[in-house]
């Protein structure tokens, strides 16, 4: 039997108003069968998002929900998990979201490895606003801020959350949702900052002026610039070059939790001693 | 049996949090407020809430929305360069009606200003600390002991009106030690307003749905109650419209829900009024100079009073229009070049008041006041 979405949305809010074929779809519905596997109730569930196309994701998955200001998803995902330690908290940003305007808070969510798992929508564009340069719009493409081809040099998400200190790092496109799943399963049960950098297609506003004019070549791009980290890792710098592996780049189960951190402050207080971390 | 205490404003705005409920504090250190995160980053940790620096004022204020989203009591404290930062985020907890208690200690402005000295220069920032339409509700502390009252008042204030609520302090009130007299532990827990919850059936849970001068409800999370915040206008369930009728109602009613119960929020103190045939108007730490330049004015047979708004925003209207009516000689003293002045002048309808104003960071002595006085 076809998996049944409908107790997991808010079908009332159907259709999205992501494009047709857009990525974003897969992506929420990967997020949906991965809390289902986990068998996680949506009573404990609160999903952050920010502003963007990957700002609706919060509109249309049925839990406690918030779509806050651009790029300070973080930021309210914090309180609301400092708040309810044992609640499950997720973030969902774009690139211009998670990476430009917060990219101050996401670097201050790893290095606290707060129990968060954050989403990174990527699609290499500000699509809803009608494509505007992103922190990960590659060198030479057209966007409408740099109609001669973007000159500003892409961020790597995902050595980002690494440098940061983020305890699980996963990178993944849309193409293959099974594993997507599988990847959000991992993270999502993961104690500790959870990054996902997902690639998906914005064939519509990344697409359309750098001849990816349909979501399917706007895939096979994605496809030519992914590969799986066990292949990437035997690659020369030279050959590494414009490729970004996929897969789980880290997971240190033995990094300290922020919100376990702060438990041992209040016992702290309760004891009269220094914190024991 | 009322309290009494040696501490400092700052730490007395920290005390009255906790007792009042607040459960969590986020921020980041700003002079002259710091020392509000300095003691109720010890206290909540100890009384079971939690309190966290952030890396930035923004997510100062944005993880303490979340937490009130979540349903907790929750507070941020900050100066004007703070308030600044955060202003964007103000205005989500206004349009999405979430309570918070903002404590604003005020410093020398605009910019980085003068950052250790004192200053009332956001009174009109408090006014409209955002973009949009709103109605602020501004509390000013006029002494130590307010200094904990007016923030417990706030917290009960946020979460009746579902809004946030300011407190302004001022550097000197903020870092000023002596005694303050405080009501009982008791008293202030009798005193508590609990948000209002919705209890009837999930699947009838209507949060924004309300008259159209009343606060949205707004149950906590994860107890069943699923809905939507965002800071798009919004129809009855939260969620993101651009219905022409819907915003409509949606911006009066946080208009009105203010307006229309102005006499829940305003407040004042009158100061040997009754007889007075000069009127001292003062707020905030200028007060405690203007009150003893009258006891001295006094003391030579002057007959000079004062009056002093607690509530700020909205204003002691009634209260300014029948003082200004019937008293001809008023002075306005602020520290600021006259930001609360607009309002008496908008309140009266006069334009003939006497001020004194000083805005270079230093405050204004009582012997200042004592010589304008008596010039008028």
């Amino acid at each position: 039997m076809a998996f049944n979405y409908d107790q997991y949305l808010r079908t009332n809010k159907m259709p999205t108003l992501w494009c047709w074929g857009c990525g974003d779809g897969v992506i929420l519905k990967a997020f949906i069968r991965a809390v289902d596997k986990l068998g996680w109730n949506m009573d404990d569930i609160c999903v952050v998002s920010g502003i963007g196309c990957s700002g609706r994701f919060s509109s249309y998955v049925n839990c406690n929900t918030i779509h806050t200001t651009h790029g300070r998803t973080i930021a309210y995902a914090t309180g609301v998990k400092l708040a309810n330690p044992d609640k499950k908290v997720f973030c969902v940003t774009g690139d211009g979201d998670g990476l430009a305007i917060g990219g101050n808070h996401t670097i201050h969510g790893c290095r606290r490895n707060i129990n968060i798992n954050h989403i990174v929508i990527n699609n290499f564009i500000y699509g809803l606003t009608n494509s505007q340069t992103s922190p990960t719009t590659p060198q030479g493409m057209w966007t409408v801020t740099m109609k001669r081809g973007n000159i500003d040099p892409t961020f790597d998400a995902c050595n980002l959350a690494i440098g940061a200190g983020a305890s699980f790092v996963a990178r993944e496109t849309m193409l293959d949702p099974k594993k997507l799943e599988r990847v959000f399963v991992k993270g999502f049960q993961h104690n500790g900052y959870s990054f996902f950098d997902i690639f998906s297609n914005c064939h519509v506003n990344l697409g359309r002026k750098n001849k990816m004019n349909s979501a399917m070549a706007n895939l096979e791009w994605i496809d030519s610039i992914s590969i799986a980290k066990t292949k990437f890792d035997k690659m020369s710098e030279e050959e590494q070059k414009g490729l970004f592996p996929t897969g789980i780049l880290k997971q240190n189960t033995e990094a300290a939790e922020y919100t376990d951190s702060y438990e041992k402050v209040k016992q702290a207080h309760q004891n009269n001693t220094l914190v024991q971390l | 049996m009322a309290r009494e205490i040696i501490s400092t404003g700052n730490d007395l705005a920290a005390i009255a949090s906790v007792d009042a409920g607040c459960e969590f504090f986020g921020g980041y250190p700003l002079t002259p407020s710091s020392e509000v995160m300095h003691t109720i980053s010890d206290l909540l940790p100890a009384a079971g809430g939690a309190s966290i620096q952030m890396e930035d004022e923004i997510a100062g204020i944005c993880c303490a929305i979340g937490a009130s989203m979540s349903g907790k009591r929750s507070l941020t404290a900050t100066s004007g360069p703070g308030i600044s930062l955060k202003a964007e985020n103000i205005g989500l907890a206004y349009i999405a009606e979430v309570p918070l208690v903002i404590v604003n200690v005020m410093r020398g402005g605009p910019s980085t200003g003068l950052p250790t000295r004192v200053a009332q220069g956001d009174i009109l920032q408090a006014k409209t600390p955002t973009h949009g339409d709103y109605k602020s509700i501004t509390l000013c502390a006029g002494t130590l002991s307010e200094c904990y009252t007016e923030t417990v008042r706030a917290y009960n204030l946020a979460d009746r009106f579902m809004q946030p609520v300011f407190v302004l302090l001022d550097e000197t009130i903020g870092h000023m030690s002596g005694k303050a007299v405080l009501p009982t532990l008791e008293e202030v827990k009798a005193g508590i307003v609990p948000r209002k919850v919705f209890t009837g059936d999930a699947a009838d849970y209507k949060p924004y749905e309300c008259e159209n001068d009343q606060p949205a409800v707004l149950n906590p999370m994860f107890e069943g109650y699923r809905y939507h915040f965002t800071g798009l206008h919004h129809d009855a369930n939260g969620h993101p419209t651009e219905d022409e009728q819907a915003c409509d109602d949606l911006i009066k009613r946080l208009f009105r829900k203010v307006e229309n119960y102005r006499d829940e929020i305003e407040s004042n103190e009158e100061y040997m009024i009754d007889d007075a045939e000069i009127v001292i108007i003062a707020y905030g730490s200028m007060a405690l100079s203007v009150k003893e330049a009258v006891n001295r004015l006094r003391a030579d047979g002057i007959k000079v009073g004062m009056f002093r708004p607690i509530t700020l925003w909205p204003s002691p209207e009634k209260r300014i229009k029948e003082i200004t009516d019937k008293v001809q000689k008023i002075l306005v003293t602020e520290l600021n070049l006259g930001q609360y002045l607009e309002e008496i002048e908008r309140v009266s309808g006069r334009r003939d008041f006497d001020t004194l104003f000083k805005a270079n960071g230093r405050p204004i002595a009582p012997v200042e006041i004592v010589e304008k006085v008596r010039g008028m």
